[in-house]
Order: C-alpha cells, then structure tokens, then sequence
C-alpha cells in the first residue's frame, strides 16, 4: 500500500495521470478479478456471488459513461435487457449456440446503444436524464407488446442453456459453482477492456469532456462524437452484463427492461463511488446485500435502500470505494 | 489592397444577435500575421462575442470569416482548433481537477489522436514533451504535477494560455489574459505576453490602456456592437470619437 512515496504527494495527482498511475490503479485488472474469483466462498450465498457478478458489471459498463464521461442516462436497462431478451430469443427462436447468441446480444444492445445515443447526446443535464429514459421505455413497451418473441409479461423463457462447450472442456451450468467462473471469465473480459479504454487516449479525452466540454471542444474534441462513443462502449458493456444475465437465470423477465432497473445500477454506482474502477462492483455488493438482508425484515425493503442511498448522497458523495481510495490517497 | 494577399484572417461585414439584441454589427477587418491587434471598447460593447463568433463557438448571425483564404462560417467549433486557431476565456476555462501537465498534454492529444482506444496514452511522450515545453514557456514547468485548480489566479491565466499554445496556432485569440489579477501577477502576464507578441499573430482583448499601447501594433475599438475605430495606438489615441465614447465613463484610459 506505500508504493505511492515518489513523487508528488498522492493527492495532487490526478486519478488517471499519465505515467503516475499508483499500485491500485496500475494492477486493477488482475486484483479486481482476484477479488471475484474469490466472491463465491466469502459471500453468504452462491446466488448473492453471481447477482454481484453480473450487477457489478452493469454498473462498471454504467459507470464508464456516468462515472468518466460524465453523463447521467436513466435508461441503461434498454442495454442490459436488450442484451438478455436477444441472447435469449437468439437462442429460443432461431436455435444458435450460447456463444454465438451473447455476441448477437452485445451486438445488439450496441446498435441500441447508438441509437437511443445519438438521439439523446445533444441534450443536456435534466434533458438528458429524460431523454434516455423516454427512450428506454420505448424498448420497455415494445418488448410487453412484442410478446410473440418476448413472452410480453410472463418474460423471456425457454432457452435453458445446461452446458457449455469451451476449448474441449464441457461446462456444466447446473452446477452453480462452475456457471460463476464460466460467466467470470466475460467480466474479467470486459474489464480487461474497460481499463484498456480508460488508459487510452479516447479515456484521456472523455475525462477531458467530463471535466470541460467547453474547454474540451476548444482544444480540438468533437464532444458529441466523443459522448455517442462513450455511450456505444458503455451500452455494449451493459448488453454483456444482460447477456450473462439472461444465461445464468434462463429466463428474461420484463423487469430487466424496466426503469427500476436503471435506477438499481445508478444507485449501484453511485454507493460504490461513479468514476473509480473497482467501486461499481461495491456498489453492487452493498446494494445486494441491503436488499438481502432488507428484504427479509420488511417488504419494504426498498424504502431502506433509498434511505441508505440518500444517506450516501448527502455525506458520502464519493460512494464507498471512492471515499476510500480519496483517504488512501490523503497527502 | 495589398493586405488582400497576406492577411491572414478576413472579416467582412460580421454581425451577431442574440434575440432581437444586436451585439456584433457589420464588422470588417483583416489580420495579418505576426501582428498584436487589441480589442478595446466598454462593457457590453461586444468584444468577447467577436471573439465567440472568431473561434466558432458562435456562428456569425451575417457576413464572412475567412482564414487562410477558407470561409470559416458554419464550421463546427471543435474544427477550429485543427485550422490553428486557439484561444483563451475571460473567465477561466480549464480542466480543473486535472494536473497542469495533463490539461496541457490532453489539448496537445486533441490535434494527435481523439478515438484512439488501441494504445496507451503514454505511447505518445512527445505529447508529455510538447506540454512541458508549453508549460516551460509560461513558466509553469516547475508545477506541473499540481492540480490545476490548486494554482493561482495568475497562474491559471498562465496555464489557459499554454493550453492554448501547445496547438501551436497561427492565431492567437486571448479574451482579457490579466483579468482579475493583481499588480504582480499583471507584471508577469505582461512579459509573457510580450515574448508571445514576437512570435505570433495575436488578438488580444483587454481593459487595461497602457498595457495594450505598449504591446499592440494596431487598436480595434468596438462601441454597441460596431467598430468605431481601426488603427495605431497613436491614430486610435487620438480619435475624437474613441475619446467621446471612453473620457468620463471610466479611468481605463489612464
Ligand atoms: N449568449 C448571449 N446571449 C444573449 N446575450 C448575450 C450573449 N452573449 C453576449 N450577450 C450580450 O451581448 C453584449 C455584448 O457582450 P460581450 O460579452 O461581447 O461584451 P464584452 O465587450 O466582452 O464586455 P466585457 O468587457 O464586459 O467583457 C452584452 O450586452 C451581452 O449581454
Ligand atoms: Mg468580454
């Protein structure tokens, strides 16, 4: 933890500076999948590790436009759902294998994701928000009434995937121990990606939008295109968390789709700390955990949860991991 | 006309409304290179919406831009930038959370590489290179590792104009560089401005008269939107209108 000593005191250094990156920052690929090879056997239920998974990746694709591009959407579930109801249907009605069937659903939510962009990335703040969810309960709508493909109310079901064939080894997905290192390795995919964004020059230049489109598009930056890109990625991330989604629960409910559910990753995001690497999966962990926990005093969980959230808001702005990583990094 | 040929900007006949409000009317004037041309007038007179309309983050209602012979009208505002113009805010508009070296290092990024997912930033250490010398010649080499908005008024002033000058522009637009800085701070802006005056085609807003006499080659005045005088320090002294429209308003002709 001291490998920070050289240099500039810690807390003048930026998040992402270039060549200053500290020990967290600089393993935070392989310590992030560290921490969720291990998830299953510390965390009290199976099915708690595989919801954290799969939610924590969400909120890390979220987070990439919310926590480092800056824009607050409130229709990410159009991209989590789109990627699980096309998995799904991929597989129920035109019978294609898992693998082939998660990429359709990737693909998919990223053509979505780049439409619902494009039509809301020349609006601002409280518009914004609007926008992405008036868009997002488009998909919602046409998902209840396309029920022929969708299964409208009762959700997506049928495209039970039992087993899995990877370079020779059969995976069997009825085995909850082995179905969450399967799904694992396409988190660790999509992280390994995430950071690969956030080291790239495109990361330079959607912090660069983040902290001043002004200044950003005086310099040279085409803002808009920045943002939709930023949004393609942040969807198509989304659309892998509903794809492995719709593989673990075999079916898609229409909640995927729902504005609760873009409120869930938001909250998510925001509890662990928008704008850090790691703190989307926290996020995910303590929002499961409440809800858990929550969920068998009352059944008005939900209410707990909102009182935690705006607990957060007002005292702990930067979420769970991100206070901690502000501490370690105090001068 | 022999500055038809080597100017290198030319404006014809510019306007700007916002509503029904005349901001900016029928402004002509050319630049040529390796000039300082200062914008003076009173508050409200339309200065900084000049320079809005110049740098393209406003369209220009009427009239023509042309930059090295390209009209500019209707060019989206991040393309300026790449065109080589480059400017600096009244109000200061920088990366705030940021280091100084990486506010200096991203704008150089802007005209390298922008979609880039493939490789690393670092692979590119002639960017670090570039802001450091940019950082070097506004004197804020030494704090480079700081946060930006850690810095001093002044030296946020400074650091703006490195962001703009590690683009490397062929013009130069700085909308009241020593705006709400004291004395010293004035006297160190003056001097960097003074080195940037021999190297490059500036247009500078600015309140403070014996400043821009000692800097300037050639004095715009703007009053409610129009130009009321183009020329020398000496000519634009001297002109009775300029003298009607600033003696007894304020004490910024002193
Ligand atoms: N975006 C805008 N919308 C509406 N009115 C504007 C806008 N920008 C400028 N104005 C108006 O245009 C006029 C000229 O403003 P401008 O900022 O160009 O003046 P200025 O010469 O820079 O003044 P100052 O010395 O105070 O900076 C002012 O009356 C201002 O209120
Ligand atoms: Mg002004």
């Amino acid at each position: 933890m001291s490998s920070t000593s050289h240099a500039a005191p810690a807390a003048l250094r930026p998040p992402q500076a270039v060549g200053e990156a500290g020990f967290l920052s600089r393993w935070r690929v392989p310590l992030s999948i560290a921490v969720l090879c291990v998830l299953p056997w510390v965390l009290p239920s199976q099915a708690l590790a595989v919801n954290v998974l799969i939610y924590g990746l969400f909120a890390v694709g979220y987070n990439l436009l919310f926590g480092y591009t800056g824009l607050l959407s409130f229709g990410h579930a159009a991209f989590f759902g789109g990627g699980a109801y096309i998995t799904g249907m991929a597989i129920a009605h035109f019978g294609l294998g898992w693998f082939p069937a998660m990429l359709v659903g990737v693909a998919g939510s990223s053509v979505l994701a780049a439409v619902i962009g494009a039509l809301s990335i020349r609006t601002r703040g409280i518009y914004f928000c609007m926008v992405t969810l008036a868009l997002s309960q488009l998909v919602y709508y046409t998902a209840l009434q396309a029920s022929n493909w969708t299964g409208g109310e009762n959700g997506l079901r049928g495209f039970t995937v039992a087993k899995a064939d990877v370079l020779g080894f059969t995976v069997n997905l009825l085995d909850p121990m082995q179905k969450y290192y399967f799904l694992m390795v396409f988190a660790a995919l999509a992280l390994w990606f995430v950071s690969r964004v956030l080291n790239s020059p495109f990361g330079a230049a959607i912090e660069a939008v983040r902290e001043n489109e002004t200044r950003a598009r005086a310099c040279g930056y085409d803002v808009e295109r920045t943002k939709l890109l930023s949004f393609i990625l942040s969807g198509a991330l989304c659309g892998v968390a509903g794809t492995m989604s719709a593989i673990h629960l075999s079916i898609v409910p229409l909640d995927a789709l729902h504005y609760h559910t873009s409120s869930i990753v938001v909250m998510m995001t925001m509890l662990g700390g928008a704008g850090s690497f790691f703190g989307p999966f926290v996020g995910a962990l303590v929002f499961l955990l409440i809800e858990d926990v929550a969920s068998l005093w009352t059944s008005h969980w939900q209410l707990i949860v909102g009182v935690v959230f705006i607990l957060f808001v007002l005292f702990l702005p930067k979420g769970i991991w991100g206070t901690l990583i502000a501490w370690r990094n105090r001068p | 006309m022999t500055t038809q040929t080597t100017a290198l900007m030319q404006v014809e006949n510019v306007g700007r409304t916002f509503g029904g409000f005349v901001a900016l009317a029928e402004v002509s004037a050319s630049f040529e290179r390796n000039k300082v041309t200062a914008v003076i007038g009173p508050n409200g007179a339309g200065k900084s919406t000049f320079f809005n309309v110049l740098s393209g983050v406003l369209p220009p209602s009427t009239g023509s831009i042309r930059f090295k012979g390209q009209e500019l009208a209707g060019t989206k505002q991040h393309r300026f930038a790449h065109l080589g113009i480059a400017r600096s805010y009244q109000i200061t508009n920088l990366f705030p959370k940021l280091s100084v070296q990486e506010n200096v290092r991203v704008a150089a990024q802007a005209l390298r590489t922008r979609y880039n997912l493939v490789m690393n930033r670092s692979a590119y250490p002639e960017l670090v290179e570039k802001a450091d010398a940019a950082l070097a010649h506004v004197g804020l080499h030494a704090k480079r590792e700081r946060v930006a908005s850690d810095l001093a008024h002044g030296e946020q002033r400074a650091l703006e104009i490195a962001i703009a000058l590690v683009a490397d522009p062929e013009l130069l637009l700085l909308d009241e560089p020593t705006a709400g800085m004291g004395p010293e701070e004035t006297k160190e802006m003056v001097a960097l401005l003074e080195r940037l005056a021999t190297e490059r085609t500036i247009l500078l807003v600015e309140h403070k008269m014996k400043m821009i006499l000692g800097l300037s080659d050639r004095i715009l005045v703007l009053h409610h939107g129009r130009l009321i005088a183009d020329g020398t320090p000496q000519a634009v002294q001297t002109d009775p209108e300029v003298r009607r429209v600033y003696l007894g308003q304020n004490d910024g002709y002193a």
